[in-house]
């Protein structure tokens, strides 16, 4: 979309047969616009908010059936946990974007961006936190001038090799530590080769990050604009991912998943699958997969290595955050590399 | 959305975490552990949208006619409503028999090396469900034997219809959130509604089933007396 600047009827210029009503609108939207303002956003809000105190009562009573309850408390509990995460990734993020001069990105990492993935996949490891503090923090990086393979490779391998998740990882599968050594392992090689594959592939109009204007004024100023877009706009698509993953956590009985373990490949299928659908936080799919008793240890891992890296909340976030010509690309590949990978590690380490 | 509404939002959606965690309602969705993150983010979240407030209000009466309409915020920032209308309003309760029948029971694992350590002093003595599990399956309920011990949990329904001593097992939020199960032998609650809670007094028995949904191995408790209690703080194990 063309900006134009505010006032100027530039309209009044074109050929006069179509352009009439538009001309004419804009000569008297300015003037509109002062006198009775047209119903705002605030309105609404304010409107919604007194319509839903009101109907409370029929509200609860509409989410009263187990289904629907235990749904709104998956959904509820979702948001919460991740609400952390989303706000310390946007704090950071933030800071990237505001703070952080655009000159230290370039010494930091090597300057070939074949070798700068690996780095920036490495550098996961600092970063303790899951998923979805990273979608903006990899936005941000690319904004700064990262090259984007080397902010992917960040995306996939921070939330599945920092410390706290394999440490849950060690301790969720007790006397079996090789689950976390093949999970660390298999994760970076996954985001590295993503990083590589994008570097021959990828083209950056793939990418559409929002234009964001805000961010090269003051510097307080613009921290604060910041961290309000990221979490309104990550936190919504947030929204949307937790509704999903909350539907799968109801409508799909852990039955079903039984009679798929006893095959290996369909096995390793399903998992991969379920670790999609589910969406369970980074930190917190280890137990998870403990509990899934009765599949390998191989279709365990692919779960482990997949879920940090596609989900249905991070498929949402990514669209947010970079465009759907993006996501839909992205996720797709890394959901067939992870699960190559992963098996290929669970074969040989497991 | 204006900018002046998106303050608003983020004020809401801040209020509603930093009100469900100061008070127990945020022990129904994760566990306790996240609490001073939780506050953390609440404060952050009211402080961006005290600034953006500030910012909009000054903005508008700076210049009221170079109108602020090309902050234009994201329009998918109106689904933060729904949380916000599910901590405030809603408030749903801590997952029950409905979760717990859906999902197969945790295998609880040897605790660390093989020894299982007495059991403390009391009569009844109070144990986890968890730890009962554990130690009726792994190690054949030595440790249990002779003991009266007591178990608190909900009643769930088995599909055979019998009644189930359940807790959910967090490990991180209600959405990884699976059940412990223990089956019922003796004098079991009969005729008491699922989701109720109760505190069971009673000793161990060597009976054992499988969980249909999973086939893991599911320990049961002799029943003697029992009692209904009111829902603990911390629901979940």
């Amino acid at each position: 979309m063309r900006k134009r600047p505010p006032g100027s009827g530039n309209g009044r210029r074109k050929p006069l047969g179509w352009a009439r009503p538009t001309a004419l609108e804009e000569l008297l939207s300015p003037s509109t616009l002062e006198t009775e303002r047209p119903i705002g956003s605030l309105e609404v809000l304010a409107g919604l908010l007194v319509l839903l105190v009101i109907f409370r009562g029929p509200l609860s009573e509409l989410v009263s059936g187990p289904a629907l309850q235990t749904w709104t408390t998956v959904f509820v509990s979702v948001l919460v946990q991740a609400a952390p995460f989303l706000a310390f990734g946007v704090a950071l993020s933030a800071v990237i974007a505001v703070f952080v001069p655009r000159s230290f990105w370039a010494r930091a990492l090597p300057r070939h961006p074949a070798l700068a993935v690996p780095a920036a996949g490495l550098a996961g490891v600092v970063l303790p936190g899951c998923e979805c503090g990273s979608v903006p923090i990899a936005g941000s990086l690319i904004r700064r001038g990262v090259t984007p393979a080397a902010a992917l490779a960040f995306l996939l391998a921070a939330p599945a090799i920092n410390p706290i998740v394999l440490t849950a990882t060690v301790i969720a599968f007790p006397g079996r530590p090789e689950m976390a050594v093949a999970r660390g392992l298999a994760s970076l090689v996954v985001a590295v080769l993503l990083g590589w594959l994008w570097l021959r592939l990828g083209r950056s109009e793939w990418i559409r990050l929002p234009h964001r204007p805000e961010l090269d004024g003051p510097q307080w100023p613009a921290f604060w604009a910041a961290c309000r877009h990221d979490v309104l706009h990550a936190g919504g698509f947030l929204v949307i991912g937790a509704a999903a993953a909350a539907t799968i956590n109801v409508v799909v009985p852990e039955a079903w998943l039984t009679s798929l373990a006893a095959n290996e490949v369909l096995s390793v299928l399903a998992l991969a699958v379920l670790a999609v659908l589910l969406s369970i936080c980074s930190e917190a799919d280890a137990f998870v997969a403990a509990s899934l008793s009765q599949f390998s240890l191989t279709s365990r891992l692919v779960f482990l290595v997949v879920g940090p890296m596609v989900d249905l909340k991070l498929i949402s976030l990514q669209t947010g955050v970079f465009g759907r010509r993006f996501a839909s690309r992205f996720a797709p590949a890394t959901f067939v590399v992870a699960v190559l990978i992963g098996t290929l590690f669970g074969v040989v380490l497991l | 959305m204006s900018k002046l509404t998106q303050g608003v939002v983020l004020l809401l959606f801040g209020g509603a975490i930093l009100r469900a965690s100061v008070t127990d309602l945020y022990l129904r969705y994760v566990k306790e552990g996240l609490r001073p993150f939780l506050i953390a983010t609440g404060l952050l979240l009211v402080a961006a949208a005290v600034m953006t407030i500030w910012y909009s209000l000054r903005e508008s009466s700076d210049a009221a006619d170079e109108h602020g309409h090309e902050h234009h915020g994201p329009g998918v920032g109106w689904l933060l409503i729904l949380p916000v209308l599910g901590l405030l309003l809603v408030a749903p309760p801590a997952l029950g028999s409905y979760a717990a029948n859906q999902a197969g029971s945790v295998v609880a694992e040897p605790a660390g090396g093989s020894d299982y350590p007495p059991l403390p002093a009391g009569d009844p003595v109070e144990l986890s469900m968890v730890d009962y599990a554990s130690r009726a399956l792994f190690d054949a309920g030595k440790s249990l034997d002779g003991r009266e011990l007591s178990l608190t949990g909900f009643i769930t329904i088995a599909p055979d219809g019998a009644p189930m001593l359940a807790r959910m097992v967090l490990s991180c939020c209600a959405a990884d959130g699976r059940p412990i199960k223990i089956g019922l032998d003796g004098r079991a609650p009969i005729d008491v509604p699922a989701d109720t809670w109760v505190q069971v007094t009673g000793v161990h028995t060597g009976r054992t089933s499988k969980d249909p949904v999973n086939n893991v191995d599911v320990a049961y408790f002799d029943v003697r007396t029992w009692q209904e209690v009111a829902q603990p703080k911390q629901p979940y194990a």
